[in-house]
């Protein structure tokens, strides 16, 4: 069985939490207790309704304000696939959380309200969504049962949102009228819509094609930890762990560490001790290499025929993350994989209006999820990807030298002179 | 490995894998810790997928309640030395004493919260930087919200709105001396999950998690195990023998039992896909005090 990990983007109002319990209400993965509780709690509200909202709000104080503040993880499952729910607040004011939460996902469901068609915030998540390189997007036009069902309503709302989706790098994008409150199109098929020829929410999870997601063609490896045993029996074995985070490594392949840029051929792939041909993304492995040459953590080794960029001069889009503002010329340390090196940051090349996608050419710093276009000096030279063609290797975070706090996501985009 | 496509549990695995080396490659002095349950021996076993043929990077520590299952504590020991790892045991009896701490009495008393002050002084002991542990988001809401890589402050605080974000598989342990982070490899296994991995890689389990006769007081509809000096007896309590497993293994004094005939794994398997009540709704006494119970403990530096 295989497993999509998904995001839901939405607001309050769009029934955000509301589709995520009708899924998980339909699918029977919530439990007989779990379900006591909040029709416990359901009771103690005005209108005594089962409020399917209160199975994913966890925190106390989420719970009192009614509002989603952190990103939550869901898991369920059904015959044909295994699901995780990443539930992240789609306010402006956490663009960060919902930032944090779609850097793993295969799958965004973007939320729009029939009544109001797409808006500001659908702007917004949508572009999160492209610029995190998400490949499969639904458009979930909820709560059709507002709007009397009509299909009219929703050929507009698709209309619209083609036109936006066609200034952004959106990948394959999946159009369902449905109301989350009535269980319209998310588990069954809705008797009031009978014009929408699609397939319901859930069936679309299940069936959605993944195979193309990941990156096989560019072998990468980051070296996380030197497994030397120098016992008697084992004094010679030195191997290094880590995970490939993409592209396919054989037994025999040539292959060069980097930065460094020493070369070896890879002598043995080890999995649980025992001993395998050739290994892929994901997994976690241990290489062996026919050279004596100098590997730590933090290296990457990769194959000598395909090799990314190496540079100290990186250009990249930038979600600020932290309440203390980015100033240009500041300093960072910069976690690429397992590679840390520190940077500064050289120049704000624009900065992007989440709403409207302008872009401002006069930024001196940035706030708390602001996005901009940066170009970053960094002490060492980091080996990446440009993130639209390798997520994992394009992907990096800055970190606050002094409170040590991940105040950054970069999205690595090429080399600049 | 034709397809170049990985099963769920094993993608599940490598996940829990790249996180451990993480903790290996970023700590100075990480620790496993360990209770003798089903999660954490999941972790061991994923530890030697990580680390063979080396030894681990960590001891694996107990903090131990002293109300404990005698099945789990064997099998603890036997599992630690079978492997040639290090276990360091701490005792909440020993802090109780030393600190004069007074122990929650009266129906359904656990030392529960007692034990995260023995957590605190060993950590301090040891200066340990990271704690692997074997908490899932799919026990309970708050849990649900937790990063992999949790930052605690020197108190072993866990503050929710102050949580680094955390992207792609980068996991961020840089820390302040004094801090620590609690590492939850396998935040993203559910409880079948954990189950169908233990039968798939044929991982050893104590004979409590199978069905077995056993004396048991039954309290307000729940089995618990009788443990003399440990769980007090009360008037309207019944003495029964019933045939039971358990399906979590905590603290004796707050882990109820239930009515089973599944005497292998394939068995309690199919007991849990079939089961229509959650993991620490039907076994965890500790956890229905309040809504907001674990968010509680955690922030006072509960694992």
């Amino acid at each position: 069985m295989d497993l999509l990990r998904f995001i839901t983007a939405g607001s309050v109002d769009d029934g955000k939490s509301t589709l995520i319990g009708r899924l998980l209400y339909d699918s029977k993965s919530i439990l007989a207790d779990q379900m006591e509780a909040i029709e416990r709690a359901s009771k103690s509200r005005d209108d005594g309704e089962i409020d399917l909202a209160l199975l994913t709000d966890g925190l106390r104080s989420e719970r009192e304000q009614g509002i989603t503040i952190d990103v939550a993880y869901r898991y369920f499952q059904t015959t044909k696939r295994k699901f995780i729910i990443v539930d992240a607040p789609g306010h402006i004011q956490y663009t960060r959380n919902m930032v944090t939460g779609a850097s793993n996902c295969q799958l965004a469901v973007v939320l729009v309200d029939a009544r109001h068609g797409v808006v500001e915030q659908t702007r917004r998540h949508s572009l999160i969504a492209s610029m995190l390189g998400i490949p499969h997007l639904v458009v979930a036009i909820n709560k059709m049962d507002l709007v009397g069902y009509s299909q009219d309503v929703f050929s507009n709302i698709c209309i619209h949102y083609n036109e936006l989706a066609q200034k952004l790098n959106v990948g394959e994008v999946t159009y369902i009228p449905l109301s989350a409150l009535n269980g319209d199109n998310v588990v069954d098929k809705s008797v009031n819509m009978p014009w929408y020829e699609g397939e319901p929410l859930l069936s679309h999870l299940e069936t959605v094609v993944l195979d193309q997601d990941e990156n096989l063609t560019d072998a990468r490896f980051p070296v996380q930890y030197v497994i030397r045993p120098q016992t008697p029996e084992l004094h010679d074995y030195r191997g290094y762990a880590g995970k490939i985070t993409s592209g396919i490594f054989r037994k025999g392949d040539a292959v060069t560490v980097l930065p460094t840029g020493e070369t070896s051929t890879i002598d043995a792939i080890e999995i649980a001790e025992k001993h395998y041909d050739e290994a892929f993304a994901p997994m976690s492995v241990v290489l062996h290499l026919a050279d004596d040459v100098d590997v730590s953590r933090g290296n990457l080794i990769v194959k000598s025929d395909n090799q990314p960029i190496v540079s100290q001069n990186v250009e990249a889009l930038l979600c600020w993350m932290d309440a203390k503002p980015l100033k240009v010329g500041s300093k960072y340390t910069l976690q690429h994989g397992t590679f840390r090196t520190r940077c500064a940051v050289r120049e704000i090349v624009y900065q992007l209006n989440v709403n409207t996608y302008e872009e401002f050419t006069d930024a001196e710093s940035l706030k708390l999820n602001d996005i901009a276009r940066v170009i970053l000096k960094t002490a060492k030279p980091v080996s990446f990807d440009p993130y639209g063609k390798n997520r994992v290797n394009g992907g990096a975070i800055l970190i606050d030298e002094t409170s040590n706090v991940t105040v950054g996501a970069l999205m690595l985009q090429g080399e600049v002179a | 490995m034709s397809t170049y496509k990985l099963d769920y549990l094993d993608q599940l695995e490598s996940e829990a894998i790249q996180i451990m080396r993480e903790v290996a490659g970023q700590f100075e002095r990480p620790a496993l810790l360990f209770s003798g349950g089903k999660d954490s021996i999941t972790l061991v076993h994923l530890a030697l997928k990580a680390f063979r043929p080396g030894k681990f990077p960590f001891p694996l520590v107990h903090i131990d309640t002293g109300h404990n299952f005698q099945e789990a504590t064997d099998f603890r020991d036997w599992l630690a030395e079978s492997l040639g790892e290090k276990l360091i045991v701490r005792y909440v009896e020993d802090t109780i004493r030393e600190k004069k701490l007074k122990e929650p009495t009266g129906r359904n008393a656990s030392r529960n919260a007692l034990q995260t002050f023995t957590l605190l002084d060993t950590i301090e002991e040891f200066e340990f930087d990271a704690c692997i542990g074997g908490a899932r988001r799919d026990e309970e809401k708050a849990r649900a919200k937790e990063r992999v890589f949790s930052v605690r402050d020197e108190f072993g605080s866990w503050d929710p709105k102050l949580q680094r974000p955390e992207l792609w598989n980068i996991y961020n342990g840089k820390i302040h001396k004094g801090e620590n982070v609690r590492v939850f490899p396998i935040s993203n296994w559910t409880e079948l999950d954990v189950w169908n991995y233990i039968k798939r890689e044929n991982i050893d389990l104590p004979s409590i998690y199978f069905a077995h006769e056993r004396e048991l007081i039954l309290r307000d509809g729940k089995l618990l195990a009788t443990a003399k000096g440990v769980i007090q007896t009360e008037e309207s309590d019944q003495i029964v023998t019933r045939r039971v497993r358990f399906r979590t293994v905590g603290d004796i004094s707050c882990t109820a039992a239930v009515e089973s005939d599944a005497d292998t794994l394939e068995a309690a398997i199919a007991e849990i896909q079939a089961t229509r009540i959650s993991e620490r709704g039907e076994t965890r006494i500790d956890d229905q005090v309040s809504e907001a119970a674990m968010e509680d403990r955690k922030k006072g530096g509960y694992f």
